[in-house]
């Protein structure tokens, strides 16, 4: 092994070869990743207009968005008291509940679990708002999870209230 | 090896075989020398052979009738069931054929476990059939999906959530796995193309399986390495072929009893209700061959830690040439280890049974305790048992035990015993 050797024409010529090779079978292999992604099809049902009108305080309703559930709940005041009066250092995720429900009536989220995806159960759980079957996660009146395996609370999607009745998801 | 200078009789098979050796292939094949020790717990290789091979056989045919859409699929399975010529013998054949591919990939397993196969010089041997259970587990798992029901739904949910885990990139991997934003029909039909495509990466990995089987030859229940061929050793066929055959019918009966008798006991009722994204069954469990994992999963309080324990429970079993010290590879002649491995059986079958109960009170405690004490065998018990274990003294040969002068004093007390 001599030190000092100094690359030669032909390392140059290898180095860059393979180099080049390597970008081409990239480029090559991306279209095979890439098609399993979301398609533009996909991607374009990406709202749900949802009529509200007929929920009493207290019920809520569930719709399907993108393939997934959205929990729409008409809360009762005792139901948003109970999530407003939290301290901030009782939650593992902490979000105050002004933030999540910014018309404090109505509680709009995916009805998603986000520990591992399950559908979780209304006015279930030890803190009287959602209770996953899957791996026994509890959220409360705001869906914060607040006991289980789940990391974060229930996730709140893009959302809009077009007129009185009627709730634009995404 | 001893067919090296095998010739066929025949002009053409010379002339044939002198292109391409299959026919010395054959040769070795029936010539393989073989531990004349093997007891019944050996047999399961064939027995996971003939498994494969039915699996596929069953599968190409359902594929012949089984639409991989999501209006569609539920329904076209209940015509395979109703309507397809023998479309349900099929059907319950290939659906119980999962489980008793399972049943027989752990009895194989644990046989290895019991009379340390996977010790040197065969842990490539183990490691490959890491790798083909790894890809059974997946294989079993996509091929549930396909009949998208409530559990095939929720089933590809939860486990495709798995790698949300994952820090930063973990919903980017999930939406590439769905192709969209929940489970639906992409996701279905890849499943489907992928579903059919493993088996035969694993029939690849069964043939380098075999390969490296036959380089060191196969391990026996006393565990020591033969001299081949020799006294010690009989040739692969008639004798291990006949014996594997005989198995493999006693294996078959109970397979008959499940696909005839009981086709739906391993199942889930709730799989007979269309998968509907809005609604999770009340108690969803995986299949039985995937319960423990399950309940490993479980029984950590983090979602993260939950897919590392469960992941790192699969993955200590390929490292374990390396965990376990011992150079005595078989548990007769290993006092402790026996004890603990029998603790470690059932240990297994208690993650199991937590893994189909609910995940709260006393079940999470023990599903706790199970945990850890399955990573406690393999990463602590196993290196410090190697080494600190007083194992009795192995045979030289197998038929020395039997002439009598084994170097195990017990073996020779019993026998003058009984004279």
């Amino acid at each position: 092994m001599s030190d000092q050797k100094k690359p030669k024409r032909r390392d140059f010529l290898f180095t860059t070869s393979y180099a080049i090779g390597a970008v081409g079978v990239g480029a090559a292999v991306w279209p095979l990743v890439d098609q399993m992604n979301p398609d533009k099809s996909v991607k374009a049902l990406a709202s749900t207009e949802v009529d509200v009108s007929s929920l009493e305080p207290g019920k809520s309703i569930t719709v399907l968005w993108r393939g997934k559930p959205v929990f729409i709940k008409r809360r009762t005041q005792e139901e948003i008291s109970e999530a407003r009066a939290v301290k901030m250092n009782d939650l593992k995720h902490p979000e105050k509940d002004e933030d999540r429900a910014k018309n404090p009536e109505w509680l709009v989220m995916l009805g998603v679990c986000t520990h591992l995806g399950c559908v979780p159960l209304g006015d279930k759980g030890d803190y009287n708002g959602w209770f996953c079957p899957c791996h026994g996660s509890h959220y409360d009146t705001s869906g914060r999870i607040r006991k289980g395996p789940a990391p974060t609370n229930l996730e709140i999607p893009e959302y809009k209230f077009i007129n009185n009745n009627t709730i634009k998801i995404g | 090896m001893s067919d090296h200078n095998y010739v066929p009789s025949s002009k053409l098979g010379k002339w044939f075989n002198d292109r391409l050796p299959l026919l010395s292939l054959s040769a070795h094949l029936r010539e393989y020398p073989t531990p004349k020790n093997l007891n019944y717990w050996w047999t399961f290789g064939g027995i996971l052979t003939f498994c494969l091979v039915a699996q596929i056989i069953t599968g190409i045919v359902l594929a012949m009738h089984y639409v991989a859409h999501t209006d569609l699929a539920f329904a076209s399975v209940e015509h395979i069931m109703r309507d397809v010529n023998y479309g349900w013998l099929l059907r319950y054949f290939h659906a119980n054929g999962a489980s008793m591919f399972f049943l027989a990939v752990y009895i194989h397993i644990f046989r290895a476990l019991y009379y340390g196969s996977y010790k040197s010089p065969r842990e490539v041997i183990w490691i490959i059939g890491m790798i083909i259970y790894f890809l059974m587990m997946m294989t079993a798992f996509m091929g549930y999906v396909l009949p998208w029901g409530q559990m095939s739904f929720w089933a590809a949910t939860v486990i495709t959530n798995l790698f949300s885990a994952v820090p930063f990139v973990g919903e980017s991997i999930t939406n590439w796995l769905w192709g969209g934003f929940a489970v639906d029909n992409p996701t279905l039909t890849r499943f489907y193309a992928l579903h059919y495509l493993l088996p035969f990466l694993i029939f690849g990995l069964v043939i380098l399986h075999i390969w490296a089987l036959h380089v060191p030859g196969n391990n026996n229940p006393i565990g020591i390495e033969l001299k081949k061929p020799s006294k010690d050793t009989v040739p692969f066929h008639p004798y291990i072929v006949i014996k594997d055959l005989f198995a493999l019918l006693l294996f078959l009966i109970v397979f008959a009893f499940f696909v005839f008798y009981a086709p739906n006991i391993l199942g889930h009722a709730d799989n007979y209700i269309e998968a509907n994204p809005m609604v999770t069954p009340n108690h969803i469990v995986p299949e039985w061959y995937l319960l423990p994992f399950y309940a490993i999963l479980r029984s950590v309080p983090d979602k993260l830690f939950g897919v590392i324990a469960m992941f790192a429970s699969i993955f200590v079993l390929v490292i374990l040439p390396w965990l376990d010290t011992s150079k005595v590879k078989s548990a007769i002649f290993r006092p402790i280890y026996k004890q603990f491995y029998w603790i470690l059986v059932i240990d297994v079958l208690v993650l199991g049974y937590m893994g189909a109960m609910p995940a709260e009170g006393t079940y999470l405690l023990i599903a706790r305790a199970a945990t850890i004490y399955y990573f406690v065998h393999f990463l602590i018990i196993l290196p410090i048992l190697g080494k600190k274990e007083k194992t009795l003294p192995v045979p030289l040969s197998i038929t020395d035990p039997v002439l009598g002068g084994s170097p195990n004093p017990n073996v020779v007390k019993k026998k003058e015993i009984y004279n």
